[in-house]
């Protein structure tokens, strides 16, 4: 009974608190909306069409994923660039004739193993190792796609057949949509849970907003940086089961600047780039606004070049809006 | 004597308010060419405001100041640098990725025909650093490879490449060691042997008898003294000057604490090399033990070692009769340790956070069920402390940057209580560094009465303080440091402040 009367009470002044993040949402929400309706306009018959919107969802879901991860890393202070590596070299150990020997279920597990094994690495080198974050996962992402390489002897490698469970993700449907877009929202979900739930999230934004504050308040921060990147390496496994459903290989050149398109999702979703602040409904928000662009250009047969440079100015405009909402007293 | 020549620089009824924090509330100064004068004044009593008046970093909102007879108002520190003052701040601003000649040089490079011309930027370095009587600094190095000393001489030709008539130096002897300081005396007597005049800030009254001709003291904002020659005046009627204050806090009353009671705190032999050295002393439960010492003589660093955000070179460190591991913060607290630090808003603010967030940081693990947070647990304590510590507003969901100080340091005190005394999470041990700076004066009597009533409810409480009059007003048992060392234990009572700061700046234990 209390709890009813505690939730009552409690509740609404916090929801009205948090007004101007709602409203900076409330911002990518209109630009959502009014990407949907160019594209209503545009191509009244295609864009609408159920299999145009899974086709979205489908692949806003690989780099979504990773998306998620990053959000985590980047409110915690850090920056994560070798997540398409660390797909990539996921999907090529997973797919390796020796991995394919054993099943499916072994795949899965090779591919989120081999993620949150490397993202364990990344944390250790920066959180122990005291190396800047920057160069710490640049010289993953180079490591991991020149291991890829190695592993795969440079060849893209093919799901055998009796390994299709992995193909399936992508192709059964339920409601109309593919398991990996299910996926893609579990993982979302998980993270949202993560970050707002538990006392995990509410120590990342302390270890990005002021990592002094955060030791002295007795958090290991160390610890908790390592694991930042390790959950960043998980979502990269995660990325790399979507991508070997969708594409039903492994590759080392999977994911090519993947990192550039995960941090722009996270940067326009209100994320602070230095950290201490940022949400993951953002993030996905941020990650769907691209993924619509790009398929609007397709649809309208517009040249690729021009959607970089469509991408280039809403990052900018996106970062000046935050900048004006940031702003607070004293 | 002769008579008293014209001032160089002339200060009269100087004021400088911020929001509210009156920094400055009527400062006269007369700085005559040639001299070395002499500014003391406690921690607080506004030396650092005057220091960036003169250097053009604060605008005064009353008071005139002419310099050489002319009107002073420089438009920011470039213009205060072009009308001969240059100030040579405390931490050295030099970049030390650069040369020495391009540090002396930086911001007004002799680039005449559009290129940066290296060679005469050297010499005339050269040139400078031979008149200080340090030729031997070689130009072309990088200037974060030099020694303390050296880049402090690089500083002043800095000064000398502005033609500076007044340069303002910033306890310049802080970071030096001892033949260093003899050495920079002998650069000061050859500057004003030359006709530049320097204003000299230093807490060791020694040096100031040995450099200084006469001395300006401020307390509270206010020139108390203007001018005294240096060889006339006693220590004793400086530190009187320095000390003698109006409108004393009420501190809140010491109950005293029984012989016998469980000690909290067991300090050994403590000891961070290049810091402080061989600390032991004991906090007991309800005590209130203070750390009197300047700024710099390890007061800090004996903290953050204690509370485990350093790690000692040697010496034990005991709540409850267990030993803590040392270097661990997380370990620290798990003790019952709490620490409210010294720089709240790069120590202690989570500063995107709410006042909520910010409270509950230390405490999560009270919050904690196998990792999920219990948010109406949270929220409920939450009020319970806004109401308890009179935070105002009493929001839980204020960006807590938009609090005034003092209610910045509740929220930060409040990090330790959550829960209460009688809580199993409560804490045994508090750590507060400078826990009123940036206070205003009404808030401070609540944060005295605060700690006393923390103290009461058993907790021990380990204080520094600048402010001497602090440490002896809620301290029942003091500790007097001086470079790294206690030079004293005594209870509070017997002590006062002209013998504390005696201590503390002579070094003479008596």
């Amino acid at each position: 009974m209390t709890f009813t009367l505690t939730k009552k009470k409690a509740d609404p002044p916090e929801r009205a608190r948090r007004g101007p993040g709602e409203i900076r949402h409330l911002g990518l929400l209109g630009a959502l909306g009014l990407l949907v309706v160019v594209g209503l306009v545009t191509q009244p018959g295609e864009f609408a069409t159920g299999g145009n919107i899974s086709g979205i969802l489908t692949l806003a879901a690989t780099i979504g994923v990773i998306t998620v991860g990053m959000t985590f890393v980047i409110i915690g202070g850090g920056i994560d660039l070798s997540v398409g590596a660390l797909m990539a070299l996921a999907s090529v150990w997973a797919t390796t004739l020796a991995t394919q020997s054993y099943g499916p279920v072994v795949m899965v597990l090779c591919a989120v193993l081999v993620g949150t094994g490397a993202g364990v690495v990344n944390g250790l080198l920066i959180a122990y190792g005291r190396l800047v974050p920057f160069i710490a996962t640049l010289a993953m992402l180079v490591a991991a796609r020149g291991l890829g390489q190695r592993i795969s002897e440079r060849k893209t490698q093919l799901i055998r057949p009796e390994n299709n469970a992995i193909e399936s993700l992508a192709t059964t449907r339920v409601l109309g949509l593919p398991l990996v877009v299910y996926l893609f929202a579990a993982v979302a979900a998980a993270g949202w849970v993560l970050l707002n739930r538990t006392t995990f999230g509410r120590r990342t934004f302390a270890v990005g907003g002021n990592p002094e504050a955060a030791r002295l308040a007795g958090i290991d921060v160390r610890r908790h940086t390592l694991a930042l990147y390790a959950l960043s390496g998980f979502c990269c496994g995660i990325a790399a089961l979507i991508i070997m459903a969708r594409t039903t290989t492994g590759s080392a050149t999977h994911g090519d600047l993947y990192e550039l398109d995960a941090i722009a999702a996270v940067i326009i979703g209100g994320t602070l780039l230095t950290g201490g602040r940022g949400t993951v409904v953002g993030s996905i928000l941020g990650v769907l606004v691209f993924t619509i662009i790009t398929n609007l250009f397709v649809l309208n047969g517009l040249q690729t070049t021009d959607q970089l440079i469509a991408k280039g100015v809403i990052i900018v405009v996106a970062v000046l809006l935050q900048r004006r909402g940031l702003r607070t007293p004293t | 004597m002769g008579p008293p020549p014209e001032p160089l620089l002339r200060m009269r009824g100087t004021v400088k308010t911020f929001p509210g924090v009156k920094a400055l509330s009527g400062v006269d100064l007369d700085v005559r060419a040639g001299e070395v004068h002499c500014l003391l004044g406690q921690n607080g009593a506004g030396k650092s405001t005057l220091i960036k008046v003169l250097a053009g970093a604060h605008r005064p909102d009353a008071g005139e100041i002419t310099l050489a007879g002319e009107p002073f108002a420089p438009a920011g520190p470039t213009a205060a640098m072009r009308a001969g003052i240059a100030t040579i701040y405390q931490e050295l601003d030099l970049v030390p990725g650069l040369s020495v000649a391009a540090n002396v040089f930086l911001g007004h490079e002799p680039a005449r025909f559009g290129f940066s011309r290296r060679g005469a930027a050297e010499t005339a370095a050269r040139d400078l650093l031979t008149r200080l009587g340090h030729g031997e600094i070689p130009v072309r190095r990088e200037v974060g490879r030099l020694s303390a000393a050296q880049q402090q001489i690089v500083s002043m030709a800095r000064a000398l490449s502005h033609d500076a008539r007044l340069i303002i130096m910033d306890e310049p002897s802080a970071a030096l060691a001892h033949d260093e300081v003899a050495n920079l005396f002998r650069v000061i007597r050859d500057l004003t042997g030359q006709g530049v005049a320097v204003v000299y800030i230093s807490h060791r009254l020694a040096e100031i008898r040995e450099i200084g001709d006469r001395v300006t003291v401020l307390k509270d904002g206010r020139s108390v003294a203007n001018g005294l020659p240096v060889h006339d005046t006693p220590t004793s009627r400086i530190v009187a000057l320095m000390t003698g204050r109006e409108g004393d806090h009420a501190f809140p009353e010491r109950p005293g604490v029984p012989d016998g009671t469980d000690e909290v705190l067991r300090v050994e032999n403590l000891t961070l090399d290049g810091a402080f050295a061989d600390v032991s002393f004991t906090v007991r439960a309800g005590e209130v033990v203070g750390l009197a010492g300047l700024v710099g003589a390890g007061r800090s660093e004996i903290l953050e070692t204690i509370y485990g955000a350093r790690r000692a070179t040697s010496g034990r460190v005991l709540v409850d009769g267990k030993a803590v591991r040392p270097g661990s913060t997380g370990a620290a607290v798990r003790h019952g340790m709490g620490l409210a630090p010294e720089e709240r808003k790069s120590q202690a603010l989570l500063r995107y956070d709410t006042v909520a967030a910010n409270m509950t940081i230390a405490g999560l693990a009270r919050y904690s069920r196998g990792g999920w947070l219990d948010r109406r647990r949270e929220r409920a304590e939450v009020l319970d402390q806004l109401k308890a510590l009179d935070v105002r507003p009493p929001d839980p969901d204020r960006p807590v940057v938009t609090l005034s100080g003092g209610n910045q340091q509740k929220v930060v005190l409040a990090r330790w209580l959550l829960g209460g005394a009688g809580d199993p999470g409560g804490r045994r041990l508090l750590i507060l560094d400078e826990p009123t700076r940036g206070v205003d004066v009404g808030a401070r009597s609540e944060l005295y009465g605060l700690i006393r009533e923390l103290a009461a409810r058993g907790v021990g409480v380990l204080l520094v303080s600048s402010e001497v009059p602090e440490v002896l007003g809620l301290a029942d048992r003091v500790l007097v440091v001086r470079e790294g060392r206690v030079l004293r234990t005594a209870g509070a009572g017997e002590l006062d402040e002209a013998a504390v700061l005696n201590m503390i700046m002579e070094g003479s234990a008596g």
